[in-house]
């Protein structure tokens, strides 16, 4: 992998430290009127999610991390490992439970996903922002009134629970935003 | 008349960015302000200079860049490097000797690789040399400028020494360079090795302290190793200091000033010291500007001078922490 030295850091630079890759969230420049500059650069660690600062003089450098992020579809979960087909070329990726973490609640297949591969192998998994799944288990419905204010907790396909609106009903397909949680409307 | 497919042409191509990053009503009120620095210094009598910013000497500090330009006789001749000036303190100090008095310079100054939130490569410098003043009545006269320009300025002045030991408990001048890099890396992830001691104040203010320091704070006394071209005096613990003083104004470094050094061999010898660190450090070697030492040699007039960065007033006046913000057309949009 290139070297990369501190004036070529820049946001979204994935970079090796202490044998994990790590990117850069937000890069300064830091240099007094007379003196040495610096950069300083917030890091977070794409194994263990880890964030913190660090800084390193202008003559510095840092081994690059073979790290891509990669459209994928979404095939199947066989118990332990969560499969992957990159449509182009159908090459197939396992990625295991601390690579999907809590992205797997919002997995349906067939949907497209996003894989970071470190060396060719997964180490997180971005679902898309918005899923269309359905509810499996929910209270009653009140039937009618569709303006009634509350929520109630809805079980959807994948095993994930949102709160949703009281005239939910087992069977409806709702659209959630995976970033929140949060039920948007029936899809 | 155009007809309506070269229109359609036009339209689908992705427009540049040719728009200003600052808000025209920032540029209203930074126009207002340079006027009134210059109202500040013809109330008061000062000069108003403007030098060249094409030089064929360049500054000698390590850790400043010029920029090089290629100078051509004709369009065909071998090109002769000249350097974008990284501050008119040369060329003033040339004035000051040729007896011009009370002095100031408004204008742009460039540096090499300096691009950041509060950093753009060509920036704007106010700097101005005052005869018979020393740090202490320059600090009070920056004072006065910068009060001029926000309200409400009330700064206080603290020494390098009594800043240090208030904010880490050391003694700036005593501590050890292994006493700097333990207390550095308690506050800071840092890896690098440096032998420097200055590396790790240098690290120590800008990331520990400076962070720290609200309002206007006026630092005085520098380490003598941080002197630049400010003289070296002993302080009342007979420690010798540099006549140097920094403004920081709500944590950003506002100006830089000195009593001024006026021996021209102690000149020359930290023209060549700095040369020498250049090689030190793989730098590249550039042409030192002896005519600032023969100036210094016939005699410059016991002094005062200041460099006060103008693009960061104008932020605080507006309340930004971008320099974005204040200029028309940052690096990238340049």
């Amino acid at each position: 992998m290139a070297n990369y030295s501190a004036n070529q850091f820049k946001n979204g630079l994935k970079i090796m430290l202490d044998g994990d890759p790590c990117t850069m969230t937000d890069v300064e420049f830091v240099k007094p009127g007379k003196g040495q500059a610096f950069t300083r650069v917030k890091m977070r660690n794409l194994i263990t999610g880890r964030t913190w600062e660090k800084t390193f003089k202008s003559n510095e450098s840092a081994e690059g991390a073979d790290v891509m992020d990669r459209d994928m579809e979404y095939l199947y979960f066989d118990g332990e490992m969560w499969h992957f087909m990159e449509p182009a070329t159908f090459e197939q990726y396992a990625a295991d439970k601390n690579a999907v973490g809590d992205a797997h609640q919002w997995l349906k297949e067939q949907d497209r996903c996003m894989l970071t591969l470190w060396n060719g192998n997964p180490i997180s998994v971005t679902p898309p922002n918005f899923v269309e799944l359905e509810v499996t288990e929910t209270d009653p419905g009140l039937k009618g009134d569709t303006a009634q204010g509350g929520s109630k907790p809805a079980t959807l396909s994948t095993g994930a629970v949102v709160r949703v609106p009281l005239f939910i009903e087992v069977g409806d397909v709702l659209r959630i935003d995976t970033r929140t949680g949060d039920y948007v409307s029936r899809a | 008349m155009r007809r309506s497919g070269e229109i359609e042409t036009v339209e689908t191509m992705i427009p540049e960015d040719w728009r200003p990053s600052a808000p025209l009503d920032n540029l209203r009120r930074r126009a207002e302000i340079l006027g009134r620095i210059r109202q500040f210094f013809a109330a008061r009598d000062v000069m108003e200079v403007d030098t060249q910013q094409l030089s064929h000497r360049a500054v000698s500090d390590p850790f400043i860049d010029s920029i090089e330009a290629q100078f051509r006789p004709t369009p065909e001749s071998p090109a002769q490097s000249l350097y974008l000036q990284t501050s008119p303190e040369y060329a003033m100090k040339r004035l000051l000797a040729a007896g011009a008095g009370a002095i100031y310079q408004l204008g742009k100054v460039f540096r090499n690789g300096e691009v950041g939130g509060r950093h753009n490569p060509e920036f704007t410098m106010l700097e101005w040399y005052r005869p018979g003043f020393d740090d202490s009545d320059l600090m009070d006269e920056v004072e006065a400028l910068v009060a001029a320009v926000l309200p409400d300025f009330a700064p206080q002045q603290l020494s390098y020494r009594a800043l240090f030991e208030r904010e880490l408990g050391i003694d700036p001048h005593r501590a050890g360079l292994a006493e700097l890099q333990s207390l550095c890396r308690r506050h800071v992830d840092a890896d690098f090795e440096d032998d420097s001691r200055d590396t790790w104040l240098n690290l120590l203010m800008s990331h520990v302290i400076e962070p720290r320091l609200e309002g206007g704070v006026f630092v005085y006394d520098f380490p003598a190793s941080q002197s630049a071209l400010a003289r070296v005096r002993e302080d009342a613990f007979g420690t010798p200091v540099a006549a140097r003083f920094e403004l920081f104004i709500d944590g950003m470094e506002i100006a830089n000033g000195y009593h001024e050094l006026t021996d021209a061999a102690e000149q020359g010898r930290r023209l060549e010291a700095d040369q020498h660190s250049r090689a030190g450090l793989g730098l590249p070697q550039r042409p030192l500007e002896t005519r600032l030492v023969a100036a210094l040699d016939q005699g410059m007039p016991d002094c005062a001078g200041v460099a006060l960065g103008v693009d960061r007033l104008v932020m605080l006046a507006l309340g930004t922490r971008s320099i974005r913000d204040v200029i028309a057309f940052p690096f990238d949009l340049a």
